[in-house]
């Protein structure tokens, strides 16, 4: 099993790691029994991601994906970065061995997980109208 | 390059290779045939037989040359169980042997044997009255291991020798990891089989052996010539085997020796991460351990970002975790002694050899604790209060 030159870096140097104190939102996926477990908390400023960090506990492919998902989503509108798949993410990373593209489902998940949590906070303290779409999530 | 893998394999000794390399030139001949490089080739083959039976402390005769311990594993476990199949079909092993035995202990399952795996306790170790307890009439083979691949334990080998004997059962002790490291004597420990390797012990890969105690018989592993006594057929793999010879003759002279030392630079390494970081849990039994063996886990993290941030800085280890042998279970040996998931998915395996000193150990020192930091700080389990 190998890892490209990217997924190394990106491990060794993870952009946007740690946590946000107060977030809009936060999702978890994963499962410490499996070995992945990513947090991902997102800060959105006028329907845009403004910050965006991630915890994770998991393997290298885990980690790089993590940074790479906020990377992608960070300053995004939210409906944009609702559009970012496991595979742009994979693509992005110039590819992932097979037994690890779970990683990159994960972090996908990940976000739209902080992202539904933000919408669901959204709900209840201001009720607002919902688009159709969300329900998918 | 610091290597602390040496329980995966070890660099294979420039006397042995020196050892070998007759073999590939001119003392090419099969030692099946008449001519001078054929005698050469046969005598190399019987004297590395003699060697190997030095080391283990029986006659050469009782030593049956294999391809490796995973070979070694498999014929003594299905040539046992076809061999008796008349008489039982119920095997007795433990849950933390390596695959080479449980994954044979399994293709046996499939066409109609009964296995049954003991559970070990937290230090990794079989209960004898349990094993008593589980032989039955169709017991036909009792196979565990003697020192255990990934944490070290070391099992009590003779008093299962001796239960087994009260039984009239056959024994098979997986001594790879222990066969040129440890001073071994079949005679005294009371196996029936007993299976190593070559590479484990500075000897070449592809070559190991399967000691059978005299009187004790098993089916055919492959069939063919009358190489191996008919038993093991295939024209032998001379080089290696005069490789494997060569590499028992060093560590009977020198692995004494050389425990003093390992061990030495092993406990210092383990006290040395004990001390440097905090929430670790060392796996294995505290004195009934391999001399060369650390494991542990760093609580909060997972084994894969370790493994892959010391190879950064030139260290090579193994881990149990699951991200390193490509399922989501991780190491099965860690969760038989009573691990948590989450705890057994941040194994390290640092086991030492011939080469390490003390400036390695220093090294791994020097780093190990700033590795689990970083990844403790991406971790979402880890207090960062603390």
């Amino acid at each position: 099993m190998e890892y490209t030159d990217k997924v190394c870096e990106y491990f060794r140097n993870p952009k946007n790691m740690g946590r946000i104190e107060n977030p809009d939102g936060v999702g978890t996926v994963g499962n410490k029994v499996c070995g992945d477990v990513m947090k991902i908390y997102i800060k959105v400023n006028d329907d845009i991601i403004e910050d965006i960090k991630f915890e994770t506990f998991g393997c290298g492919a885990a980690i790089a994906t993590s940074s790479v998902v906020t990377e992608l989503a960070k300053g995004k509108k939210i409906e944009e970065a609702l559009k970012i798949s496991n595979k742009e993410v994979v693509d992005f990373l110039g590819g992932l061995p097979p037994i690890k593209k779970h990683c990159s489902l994960l972090a996908e998940d990940g976000l739209k997980a902080a992202i539904n949590d933000y919408r669901d906070k959204q709900k209840n303290s201001a009720p607002s109208p919902i688009k159709s779409e969300d329900k998918q999530l | 390059m610091i290597y602390m893998d040496y329980n995966a394999t070890t660099p294979c000794d420039k006397r042995v290779l020196e050892a070998m390399l007759p073999y590939f030139g001119d003392e090419f001949g099969n030692p099946s045939s008449l001519y001078q490089s054929a005698r050469t080739a046969k005598k190399a083959v019987e004297k590395a037989r003699a060697d190997i039976a030095v080391l283990l402390g029986c006659a050469p005769e009782e030593i049956f040359f294999t391809s490796g311990g995973t070979e070694a594993d498999n014929w003594a476990i299905k040539g046992a169980a076809f061999q008796l199949k008349d008489k039982g079909r119920h095997i007795i092993t433990s849950r933390i042997e390596h695959h080479a035995v449980l994954n044979t202990c399994k293709s046996l399952e499939k066409v109609g044997y009964e296995v049954t795996y003991l559970p070990v306790d937290k230090y990794g170790v079989v209960d004898i009255e349990e094993l008593k307890n589980s032989v039955r009439k169709d017991t036909v083979l009792i196979t565990i291991m003697y020192a255990n691949n990934e944490i070290g334990t070391i099992q009590p080998v003779k008093e299962i020798a001796e239960t087994v004997k009260e039984k009239g059962v056959y024994f098979h002790t997986d001594a790879v990891q222990a066969a040129g490291k440890i001073p071994l004597s079949v005679k005294e420990l009371g196996a029936d089989m007993l299976s190593l390797s070559g590479h484990k012990f500075y000897g070449p890969k592809g070559v190991g052996a399967l000691y059978i105690k005299k009187g004790v018989k098993i089916a055919p592993f492959m069939y063919g010539g009358e190489q191996e006594k008919g038993k093991r057929a295939g024209t032998e793999n001379v080089p290696g085997i005069a490789g494997i010879g060569k590499a028992a003759e060093i560590a009977a002279k020198e692995m004494v020796e050389e425990e003093v030392r390992i061990k030495k630079l092993r406990d210092r390494l383990e006290a040395g991460i004990k001390d440097r970081i905090p929430e670790i849990v060392v796996n294995g039994h505290p004195e009934q351990r391999l001399y060369n063996t650390l494991n542990l886990c760093i609580k909060h993290i997972e084994g894969e970002g370790i493994l892959l941030h010391l190879d950064f800085e030139g260290i090579c280890a193994s881990s149990g975790s699951a991200c390193t042998s490509g399922s989501l279970e991780p190491s099965h040996v860690l969760l038989a002694i009573g691990l948590p998931h989450e705890i057994a998915h941040g194994s390290l395996r640092l086991s030492l050899g011939k080469h390490n000193t003390e400036q390695d150990v220093d090294r791994v020192l020097e780093v190990l604790p700033g590795i689990a930091s970083k990844l403790r700080e991406i971790s979402p389990f880890w207090n960062k209060g603390k």
